[in-house]
């Protein structure tokens, strides 16, 4: 222990890092079809095949797009930002307080929905307000006007 | 040899960094950190309050246009293009920083470039991304689209939209300076002289997290 003390230096710890893992241009690469692929296949669901089903089965792709954008972000932060190579300890210093956004997301879209419902409830003229149709839709080529 | 990688490695017994990291850069991740709250925040918002909502506009509807393709209908494919320009920018990035642990000068420079022309293409799309929507008629206050079943939207739509994209947008501004603060810094030998160019891993952190924050504000009003 004594005789680490003097060799504490800014330089060192440099070095280490160089040392302590290699530079793999082979991985960047990899990452990058990865996420190439994934925005590849999130752009053909999103534009050719969740339009062709109706508006109640949305929540279905939108899990889809949920685990697409949780790998995108996975291989950004291990690869990219090379956060999985580095000392697990430090790693749980970034881990554990993104976990709290479980928690964030949850409550407040619940807050949200429960919001919702109970305005619906209480307040029947916005509900009606809400759900009536405005005039004629303007032509945009959707498939509800062709009907 | 006291610093030499065991097995049984006592890392908080002194003598070296318990985190095996540089200073600066794990000040950057904490900085990170509290960055993606504040995106979190943002986001978290315009979930909360789109789920408090009866109805909302249908992306595919209101993104649905191309530069120089007059009024085709093509939902998804500018901003997933705006997509690919950012990811390949954190690629030249990766390269930059590679470069940098070679202490490869002449690559710093080159990848530097590279990430600095990708940030401004980036924001020449969201600029006329912008201007599209404006001239029709979507600004703060105001939103001309109607919900996906026809009935009236609100401002909601808009103001969380330029807000959000706004403030992501200004992120990849501040990362396009600070990357050619760090392409000027590498052409005038400062990191040679310092003897690493561990400032580069440290724009490249923030550089990937402006990408990483893309990733969520695509699918959160793009694809949802």
């Amino acid at each position: 222990m004594e005789n680490s003390h003097g060799h504490v230096s800014h330089g060192q710890t440099a070095d280490s890092h160089d040392s302590g893992h290699g530079f793999d241009t082979k991985a960047i690469w990899r990452t990058f079809w990865i996420l190439l692929v994934i925005t590849c296949i999130e752009l053909i669901v999103g534009m050719f095949i969740a339009p062709r089903f109706p508006h109640t089965t949305k929540v279905w792709f939108n899990i889809l797009y949920i685990i697409f954008t949780g790998a995108k972000a996975f291989y950004i932060i291990a690869e990219f930002m090379h956060l999985r190579h580095e000392i697990k300890n430090m790693i749980m210093t970034i881990a554990i307080p993104a976990l709290l956004f479980i928690w964030f997301i949850g409550a407040f879209l619940w807050d949200g929905d429960s919001f919702k419902n109970l305005r619906n409830t209480l307040d029947p003229h916005h509900k009606e307000a809400t759900q009536k149709p405005v005039a004629p839709a303007p032509a945009h080529g959707t498939e509800e006007h062709l009907k | 040899m006291a610093n030499a990688v065991s097995a049984n490695q006592k890392w908080w017994s002194g003598g070296r960094s318990p985190f095996n990291v540089e200073y600066g850069k794990l000040m950057m991740w904490y900085f990170l950190m509290s960055d993606a709250f504040t995106f979190g925040a943002f986001l978290i918002s315009y979930g909360s309050i789109r789920f408090a909502t009866n109805a909302w506009p249908d992306p595919n509807h209101v993104f649905s246009s191309f530069p120089f393709m007059g009024h085709t209908h093509l939902p998804l494919v500018f901003v997933s293009l705006m997509t690919f320009i950012l990811i390949m920018s954190s690629v030249t990035m990766v390269l930059a920083v590679g470069a940098g642990h070679m202490k490869d000068r002449k690559g710093v420079i080159k990848w530097m470039l590279w990430t600095i022309l990708g940030g401004i293409a980036f924001l020449s799309c969201q600029a006329w991304e912008w201007t599209h929507l404006y001239h029709q008629g979507a600004w703060w206050g105001s939103n001309p689209f109607l919900n996906y079943d026809n009935t009236q939207s609100t401002t909601n739509f808009t103001n969380f939209f330029f807000t959000i994209t706004g403030f992501h947008g200004f992120h990849v501004f501040s990362g396009v300076v600070i990357n050619i603060i760090m392409l000027i810094m590498a052409i005038n030998g400062t990191f040679d002289r310092r003897g690493h160019y561990l400032m580069i891993e440290k724009a490249g952190l923030y550089w990937h997290f402006v990408d990483l924050v893309w990733v969520f504000v695509f699918t959160c009003f793009y694809l949802f």
